[in-house]
């Protein structure tokens, strides 16, 4: 199953590397990861996206709390929460497709942040799933080039990760 | 406020005020000033050893037999990269250490300077922790971070990667008396409601089995498990890391399980109705297929590492804490309850226990002529009361030595269990024999393995060790002649040792008493004559049985219930002409 781990970590030369580090030694998949720092610098928050039986993700958790740099940590899955990815979409913008995209980019609440004669730049918040749906409905031939941050998520309510 | 010092000078003040006896290293341009300093104090005492390898298997080995964290001190580049045998089989283990490597200085870093590597980034899979001082302001509170890390919760080996130009940029001295770290908190006490409800399902056991480890040595926790297992009077069987920590004499020990492990602790394990597993990890060497392992067990776990419980083997009741911790809590529950001990004499699974034990799984041969390995490791036991220092190196060697050596105190048995590293015995010996000048240290290695640390042998002619050195020569690699005995039709590739040095004039030349014993009957009196020479290193080589293999054995990937024995005990073995 997927699971958002929600992490947060000190803010130190290493610190995303020994993270990524313990998932490609131990075989662990990360879908995604993002990370930067918080409110208080000297802390960065990661949001890691991954997959495993019950008893993998068990051993993730255990694992990433083990590594010293890691000071807390909590699996959204188990709260009620609100998961986010922003995505960058250039697409070619000439004749026919110039308003197809436009439609469509209303449609999914999405905004064009930048423009030429022949191009669009879409930028696109929402679920993972959101932002497939909006590369389906765009023509693949008007799509050059998809940046996605990856997922990011936070408790739903008073819930909260946090010192 | 303190006093103004060099970064190397602060380093070495550092050390002093962590209580640290011994460094063991190796120049090189990126520490040069860190040996400056060294030179100008005598609170620290550096060994030089003759292979970085042979820094941190010595550090590793003071470190085991003392308790307190070992300390290396290696140049940048190949210094480090020489290192990561060490670190590596520091870490599979969990034995504190301290590993200080030379950097290239500040402004280099990351231009492929001379004697350059990525450190930190090499060591960081096999390290607790590691760090990279960046500022000569932050270098005291670094090292005491490092020790603390080191040696608090499940230790282990911690890195600090020191560039050249910190070494000699100045700062004022303090030495922390503590410190937090807030990403960094283990836990010590057990959950008392899972201690109360594992010593309830422990009390109405019918057929229990105590299956202890490495954790119990690490936590000088050995008093609390005999009196645990007293308390109780069930059997106790133990892993290759546990050996000691509960007498090997008493009548309640089935002594090691696993793969090489006796016919009793195997079939107990396989057997039992509750199992107590303290200070262990479940290596596959022990469980063997984990399908079949302990199928009628409800199993309680302690450990200090939450990654350690049910990462191989479900757990029913987990305990995070210290072993010492949770055994003391239990006993003092065991007590309390006035428990009756299971009795020996009387109780059915005793009588099982007992008929197992009646096969005697550890025969072998006594009538030869041909010295059989199992026969020296028997009479250095009976000849030290199972009292000496023994570290050894990898193969069947330190097999037999953890099934025929008595080990009836901790921190007696120091091996590499976890990662299996030939050429750990010597300079691991080297580390005991300087923590403990006047107790017997001995090293069983295989010729094999012996040559892979051989220069240290020099580090002991300077430094006056008198290790004794017990080689089994086999001429072959033993181990894994016996794995293509049994697995790849004696087909023999490789595992030969051809061109083998003549070993009493290679100890010689080193400075050191070589001595060759060839027959049965002059073991003993050799040993003797060996376990004498207080002040001489001794290098014994052994000329042994080449056709002899390990038993009990468990085939990888098999249960506990279908171990295969020698033929001296009945198994079939194999036909072992060796052509
Ligand atoms: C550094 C290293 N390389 C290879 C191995 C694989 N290995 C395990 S046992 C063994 C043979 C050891 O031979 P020897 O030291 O003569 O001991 P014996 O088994 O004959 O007692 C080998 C090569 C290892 N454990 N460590």
């Amino acid at each position: 199953m997927r699971h958002i781990i929600s992490i947060l970590l000190e803010n130190e030369a290493g610190a995303l590397s020994r993270v990524a580090g313990l998932f490609s030694a131990r075989a662990y998949n990360i879908e995604s990861l993002t990370v930067a720092p918080t409110e208080d610098p000297t802390m960065s928050r990661m949001t890691l996206v991954t997959n495993g039986s019950d008893a993998t993700i068990e051993q993730i958790q255990k694992q990433l709390n083990k590594l010293v740099d890691v000071i807390k940590l909590t699996d959204l899955n188990e709260v009620r929460h609100i998961e986010r990815e922003l995505m960058l979409v250039k697409t070619k913008a000439a004749g026919d497709f110039r308003e197809e995209v436009k439609r469509l980019v209303e449609i999914f609440r999405g905004r064009i942040i930048d423009v030429t004669d022949a191009t669009y730049t879409i930028e696109l918040t929402g679920s993972g799933k959101k932002l497939d749906a909006l590369l389906e409905a765009l023509d693949e031939k008007a799509i050059i080039e998809v940046v996605r941050t990856g997922i990011t998520g936070i408790a739903r309510g008073e819930n909260a990760l946090h010192l | 406020m303190g006093e103004k010092l060099r970064g190397a000078e602060i380093l070495l003040k550092a050390l002093a005020d962590e209580g640290v006896e011994y460094v063991f290293g190796y120049p090189g341009g990126a520490v040069l000033h860190i040996y400056d300093a060294i030179f100008k104090q005598d609170t620290v005492k550096h060994i030089l050893v003759r292979h970085e390898q042979g820094a941190t298997h010595a550090a590793d080995g003071y470190a085991r037999a003392t308790g307190k964290p070992g300390v290396v001190l290696v140049t940048s580049g190949p210094g480090a990269t020489n290192c990561v045998t060490g670190i590596a089989t520091a870490h599979m283990d969990s034995i504190p250490m301290v590993v200080l490597t030379g950097q290239v200085p500040s402004h280099l870093i990351g231009n492929d300077a001379f004697q350059e590597v990525d450190n930190v980034g090499i060591t960081r899979p096999c390290v607790k922790h590691n760090f990279m001082v960046e500022d000569v302001k932050d270098l005291a509170m670094t090292i005491k971070k490092a020790f603390h890390v080191a040696t608090t919760g499940r230790p282990g080996p911690v890195v600090v990667d020191i560039p050249k130009d910190i070494t000699a940029d100045v700062a004022e001295y303090s030495y922390p008396d503590s410190v937090e770290m807030r990403s960094y908190k283990p836990v010590t006490k057990g959950h008392p409601g899972q201690i109360r409800r594992a010593v309830e399902l422990l009390m109405s056991a019918r057929k229990p089995m105590i299956y202890s480890g490495g954790g119990v040595v690490i936590d000088n926790a050995a008093e609390q498990l005999i009196e645990f297992t007293r308390l109780l009077g069930y059997p106790i069987t133990q892993t290759l890391m546990g050996l000691g920590a509960y007498p090997a004499s008493d009548p309640q020990n089935l002594q090691m399980l696993g793969m090489h492990g006796t016919y009793e602790a195997n079939m107990g394990m396989h057997q039992c109705d509750v199992l107590i597993a303290i200070g262990v990890r479940f290596d596959d060497r022990v469980t063997g297929n984990l399908e079949q392992f302990c199928p009628n067990a409800k199993i309680i776990h302690i450990d200090i590492d939450p990654a350690s419980i049910s990462k191989n083997v479900a757990v029913d009741i987990p305990i995070v804490g210290s072993v010492s911790n949770v055994l003391s809590e239990m006993n003092k529950l065991i007590r309390a309850s006035q428990f009756d001990p299971m009795d020996m004499e009387k109780d059915a699974w005793w009588e099982q226990i007992n008929q197992w034990r009646a096969i005697d799984c550890m025969q072998y041969d006594r009538s030869t002529d041909v010295i059989k390995p199992q026969y020296v490791i028997e009479e250095l036991s009976r000849l030290t009361n199972g009292d000496a220092y023994i570290t050894s190196d990898v193969g069947q060697h330190q097999m037999w030595a953890a099934q025929y050596y008595q080990f009836n105190k901790p921190r007696r048995w120091i091996n590499s269990g976890g990662l299996g590293t030939m050429g750990f015995g010597v300079p691991a010996a080297m580390g005991v024999q300087l923590a403990y000048p006047d107790e017997t240290v001995c090293c069983i290695s295989g010729e094999a393995s012996l040559v892979m640390c051989i220069q240290e042998l020099s580090t002991c002619l300077q430094y006056g060790l008198p290790i004794k050195i017990i080689s089994l020569n086999n001429r072959y690699m033993g181990m894994v002649r016996q794995w293509q005995e049994f697995f790849y039709d004696r087909r023999y590739s490789h595992s030969y040792m051809d061109a083998l040095p003549d070993f009493v004039a290679l100890a010689e030349s080193f400075g050191h008493v070589g001595m060759r014993v060839e027959k049965t009957a002059d073991v003993s009196a050799a040993l003797k004559e060996a376990l004498a020479m207080k002040d001489r290193l001794v290098l014994m080589d052994i000329v042994t049985d080449q056709t002899e293999n390990v038993y009990p054995m468990i085939a990888a990937g098999k249960g506990h219930n279908e171990m295969e024995l020698s033929p001296v005990s009945g198994g079939p073995g194999t036909d072992r002409e060796l052509s």
